[in-house]
């Protein structure tokens, strides 16, 4: 067994490191009170397959991916994403509208003008922490910061 | 006061408010009518033919205040139905609404912007007035007991319910349809939104023609 597994170890020591993975325009809505849900949205790109496995933060007690689904009807509905699946050159982005990183439980208010760390951890890049800065209750995305 | 044909700039616009100008006013002009005939103080549903959209409510509003639709007679309003649980769709479409109404100018005098809770058991009075606050100092949120919702939202004709979600905060969440609905000063339907059919200058140019449009006649 051990000598397979040491392979397996090598094999993938080459992928790490030349795999690059980022992180981009991080940003959460203020929250109005700080026990309603609040959401955050980011930019995900990877070099090679990649897959977001986990999320946390010590703004909230836990960190969900959800995607909003808004039928012909312009019924929308929240979908629970288990792991999301990153395919190279492929950026995803989370806006209004689409998938956002719903935060439950917040240790407190999300006040406009702080930042939190969020943790996000990727079965090939390992984990990553990003510092989110908190935008107004208004804002759409993190280009309206002003 | 035609100006359906003048529509070449706003083709972004899926159904397009020109089109519904004459319908708005046709609907004025029917509205007049039937208050013309009608003793003064009573209270009446207000229905176009169009989408049989109903403008009726007895709900209570962020300041304790019981309301209908009446207590809007002469104010355009943007009603959208959502519950503040909803982190994502909900502040998205109450900020866009505080966009169109920063847009408007000194016109968001003529307009009022409610927000009206599906999740009345949690969007208590002070959770609503906290909200509508937030996003702009002329947005009204109303709540109520179950039934008084469920009545408002059926004369809206929006869809709602709750999905039982253990993962979500209490065990539920809910779906609800996210429209933005524009009531012309008598309370008569003009014209549903969704808010990523267009930029909020946009929603704002077209609502401001309508308000020029009307405003000219009196
Ligand atoms: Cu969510």
């Amino acid at each position: 067994m051990k000598p397979i597994a040491l392979a397996v170890f090598c094999a993938a020591l080459p992928t790490l490191a030349a795999a690059d993975l980022s992180v981009t325009d991080p940003w959460a809505r203020a929250s109005i009170l700080a026990s309603r849900p609040g959401a955050a949205y980011l930019t995900l790109e990877s070099d090679i397959a990649d897959q977001l496995t986990a999320l946390e933060t010590p703004a909230a007690g836990h960190v969900m991916l959800h995607d909003t689904v808004t039928d012909t009807n312009g019924v929308s509905r929240m979908n629970h994403i288990e792991a999301l699946d990153l395919t190279p050159g492929t950026p995803v982005t989370f806006a209004p509208g689409g998938m956002h990183l719903m935060l439950m439980d917040l240790t407190g208010k999300l006040e406009e003008g702080s930042t939190f760390p969020l943790t996000l951890t990727f079965e090939n890049a390992g984990e990553i922490t990003v510092e989110v800065p908190v935008l107004s209750v208004t804002a759409t995305g993190p280009g309206n910061a002003e | 006061m035609n100006q359906t044909s003048n529509g070449g700039g706003l083709s972004r616009i899926r159904r397009g408010l020109w089109a519904m100008t004459g319908v708005a006013v046709v609907a004025l002009g029917a509205a007049f009518l039937w208050r013309a005939q009608t003793p003064g103080d009573l209270p009446g549903p207000r229905v176009t033919g169009e989408a049989a959209i109903t403008n009726a409510y007895t709900l209570t509003d962020h300041t304790g205040r019981s309301v209908t639709a009446d207590d809007f007679d002469g104010q355009w309003q943007l009603v959208f139905f959502g519950f503040t649980h909803c982190p994502d769709i909900c502040p998205t479409t109450l900020a866009y609404m505080a966009q169109v109404m920063d847009a408007l100018g000194p016109k968001s005098a003529q307009v009022t912007p409610i927000f009206v809770t599906v999740d009345p058991a949690r969007d208590t009075r002070d959770v609503m007035a906290a909200y509508v606050e937030a996003f702009h100092p002329r947005m009204v949120g109303l709540t109520g007991t179950e039934a008084q919702i469920a009545e408002a939202a059926g004369n809206f004709r929006v869809w709602y319910e709750r999905a039982e979600d253990t993962t979500a905060p209490n065990g539920y969440t809910m779906a609800h349809s996210g429209h933005i609905y524009v009531m012309a000063p008598d309370g008569g339907f003009v014209d549903v939104w969704l808010e990523g059919d267009a930029p909020a200058e946009t929603f704002a140019e077209n609502l401001s023609a309508l308000i020029q449009a009307t405003g000219s006649s009196s």
